[in-house]
């Protein structure tokens, strides 16, 4: 068992894996997300109720969706971090967590621009809204705490447990957030609460989110790639690689 | 030569992309005293530190009486006083308080004995003095006080000699020497000279920047 | 005299974690009365940020009983965290924190015990300011009481998350501005359902459901907060 993980978790032998699937990674998930985005923005119908403006969806639920998933999977990697000590799970963590920043901030943003035309304003206190930047203060926190420790190892094992406090957190930062909400605003107009959506429109966003995904795990897999030389820059076969000019 | 206390199998220890020491294998033995030695940044402090079980950045096996330290954490803790560069002697306590708070949590201790450990460190009329207003040496022995009471067989202390007089060096050293004689083993890191009898020698040199493992 | 050959003599007492958490809990709480100004610190502050309301925002009676338990709560809040730093910081200069790291006892237990000395010389103190604000700021004597009860069973809520990230962000520059970016998103729950109860007390809804919710909150952070306080501590010692 000891010796498959060490396998598993040793960078070189990562790095080699990972180059083969990664085109893969790529040109699948740029076909689907630029499929749905066009098929969404271009083609798709217009909204009953929301006319055009609705269409930002396309890029305001893939990333929403996937800012939420990748702090899970930060949370499983910072498990692994902590008990098997397993050198990818840390790099994965260190790769994911700024781009999950990214991704909640890209939501945060596109929820905005689709706040202009349906509330008529920029912000409003939505439960999911605020939940989302509630979330982005997770990430960000994730992120300063990683680049203030020095020591990789250290760095490593409290962002591990910063992501698995997080993530009890999560579920309970969502339920108090919706009830406050009830509190404050009842019966307020619902992102991406729709009765029922037609297949010309839910496909084209199954398609980008499926995209997003792919290019996710691709970008992570360069992150993890790049970290990787870094971290090994003075073991032979990082200098081997680089003196053959990375191939 | 009675069996060992403490082993460590293979030692490697890596900081800030320096190696500070690999390969490392050496037994501490009851009875005796180990000075670890090396010049600054080689890794003494670092060594005692894992050797408590304080830093785990390291790879290789502690063996506490033969067997997995990990398994034997809350035993080899019972056994264990380590006395870092900061002891652990808070300036708002009284020295009393300091090591009553010190001790209490291991075995109770009397009063009385207490008091005689800080008779015997030279801090007569100082029990009721808050640290803060005691000199560096002073506090100090304030901490090593704690040796004479403690029944921990395993002492590791971190530049022990620090701020103490002659007086206080001499009366430290023979101290080590009762603990070793009574069947005690301690692991001492000191710059001070330090050349007790029948004492074992743990030797760390810095090894050349820029070398990493394979 | 070195040829002596004795056997070890091993220490087999124990010291029940019970007693050594008292320990721990009595010299923290000794430490703190020693040093009066660091007990004042987090009130004053606590008494100053409420004042700043009614002179920023509105001295108007209607404003401030709407308002009042939210200023309050907030306030509470930013004073516990301010007090946060001092919660590993002194230790872990002068060595105590090693010393009850290599304790036999369990580190989360030690940990816990900490916290509530912590607790008992922050947190409690604001709870009892509390009324004495809550009716400068005009609100009712009902609302009063439920506030005291929610900042009763919340504040020790605030002190074990913010331990987690005090032992975080141990022994690192910047830790204080760093320690509030990380906790204060875990903080938002106790600080909606502490104010949320205080309101609907203030509508005459019962509040005892919301109660129970939060005394959840309270058992689920006794629980796993101390766990992750000690992982964190172990993480920075580590370090250091």
């Amino acid at each position: 068992m000891w010796q498959f993980f060490h396998k598993l978790g040793s960078p070189k032998w990562f790095y080699g894996i990972a180059n083969r699937f990664m085109p893969w990674l790529f040109w699948l998930g740029l076909a689907l997300l630029l499929g749905g985005l066009v098929w969404g923005l271009a083609f798709a119908p217009k909204d009953y109720l929301q006319g055009n403006s609705y269409r930002i969806i396309f890029i305001h639920v893939p990333s929403a969706f996937l800012a939420q998933s990748v702090y899970v999977m930060m949370a499983v990697a910072g498990v692994v971090t902590l008990v098997w000590r397993m050198k990818l799970a840390d790099l994965f963590v260190k790769a994911a967590a700024p781009v999950g920043a990214v991704l909640t901030f890209l939501a945060l943003f596109t929820g905005a621009v689709w706040g202009k035309p349906t509330w008529g304003t920029w912000w409003i206190w939505d439960a999911r809204l605020t939940s989302m930047l509630i979330l982005l203060f997770l990430y960000l926190g994730v992120v300063f705490l990683g680049s203030a420790i020095s020591d990789e190892k250290s760095s490593a094992r409290a962002v591990a447990v910063l992501v698995l406090v997080g993530v009890v957190n999560i579920p309970i930062i969502k339920y108090s957030v919706e009830w406050w909400n009830t509190l404050h605003q009842p019966a307020t107009f619902k992102l991406t609460e729709k009765p029922s959506m037609p297949a010309e429109m839910w496909v084209p966003l199954l398609l980008s989110v499926l995209g997003l995904y792919l290019l996710f795990g691709w970008l992570a897999c360069l992150r993890m790639q790049t970290e990787i030389l870094i971290r090994e820059r003075r073991t032979r076969w990082v200098k081997d690689f680089v003196s053959t000019g990375g191939h | 030569m009675s069996s060992p206390m403490l082993q460590a199998v293979d030692l490697q220890c890596e900081r800030d992309d320096r190696i500070l020491f690999r390969g490392l294998d050496f037994s501490i033995v009851p009875g005796t005293v180990t000075r670890v030695e090396g010049p600054n940044g080689a890794g003494k402090t670092t060594l005692l530190r894992i050797l408590a079980g304080l830093n785990d950045h390291f790879s290789g096996e502690l063996l506490w009486l033969g067997e997995r330290w990990q398994s034997q954490r809350e035993a080899f803790l019972r056994n264990l006083l380590y006395l870092g560069h900061r002891p652990g002697i808070k300036p708002l306590l009284t020295p009393l308080e300091n090591l009553r708070a010190l001790t209490a949590v291991r075995r109770p201790v009397s009063d009385q004995a207490m008091k005689q450990a800080l008779d015997g460190t030279g801090l007569q009329g100082y029990y009721d003095v808050p640290c803060r207003n005691l000199s560096a040496g002073q506090q100090r022995r304030v901490a090593l006080a704690r040796l004479l009471i403690a029944d921990e067989p395993l002492w590791l202390l971190d530049e022990p000699f620090t701020a103490l007089d002659r007086h206080g060096v001499a009366g430290l050293e023979q101290l080590l020497l009762d603990h070793a004689a009574s069947g005690g083993a301690a692991v001492v890191t000191t710059h001070h000279e330090l050349d007790l009898p029948g004492m074992a020698r743990i030797t760390l040199g810095a090894s050349p920047a820029g070398e990493a493992p394979s | 005299m070195t040829a002596r050959q004795p056997g070890v003599a091993l220490v087999t007492a124990q010291v029940g974690t019970a007693s050594a958490m008292w320990t721990v809990v009595r010299r923290d709480l000794k430490s703190s009365f020693r040093q009066r100004q660091d007990l004042l610190n987090p009130l004053l502050f606590f008494f100053m940020v409420v004042t700043l309301f009614p002179l920023g925002v509105s001295p108007e009676v209607s404003f401030l009983q709407r308002s009042g338990s939210g200023i309050l709560w907030v306030a509470a809040l930013l004073a516990t965290l301010l007090s946060l730093d001092h919660l590993f910081r002194h230790d872990f200069d002068d060595g105590t924190l090693e010393q009850m790291v290599l304790q036999p006892q369990p580190l989360f237990l030690l940990v816990l015990a900490k916290t509530l000395a912590h607790w008992l010389v922050t947190g409690l103190p604001l709870i009892l300011l509390a009324p004495v604000l809550g009716i400068m700021l005009h609100l009712e004597g009902n609302s009063i009481a439920v506030l005291c009860l929610t900042l009763l069973i919340g504040t020790p809520v605030l002190s074990l998350i913010g331990a987690i990230g005090a032992a975080l962000t141990l022994g690192l520059r910047a830790g204080g501005v760093l320690l509030s970016l990380l906790i204060i998103p875990l903080y938002i729950p106790v600080l909606i359902f502490g104010t949320g109860t205080v309101a609907a007390a203030a509508d005459g809804t019962p509040v005892g459901g919301y109660l129970a919710l939060m005394a959840a909150f309270l058992v689920l952070a006794i629980t796993l907060a101390p766990f992750a306080a000690a992982a964190a501590l172990r993480i920075s010692l580590s370090n250091s």
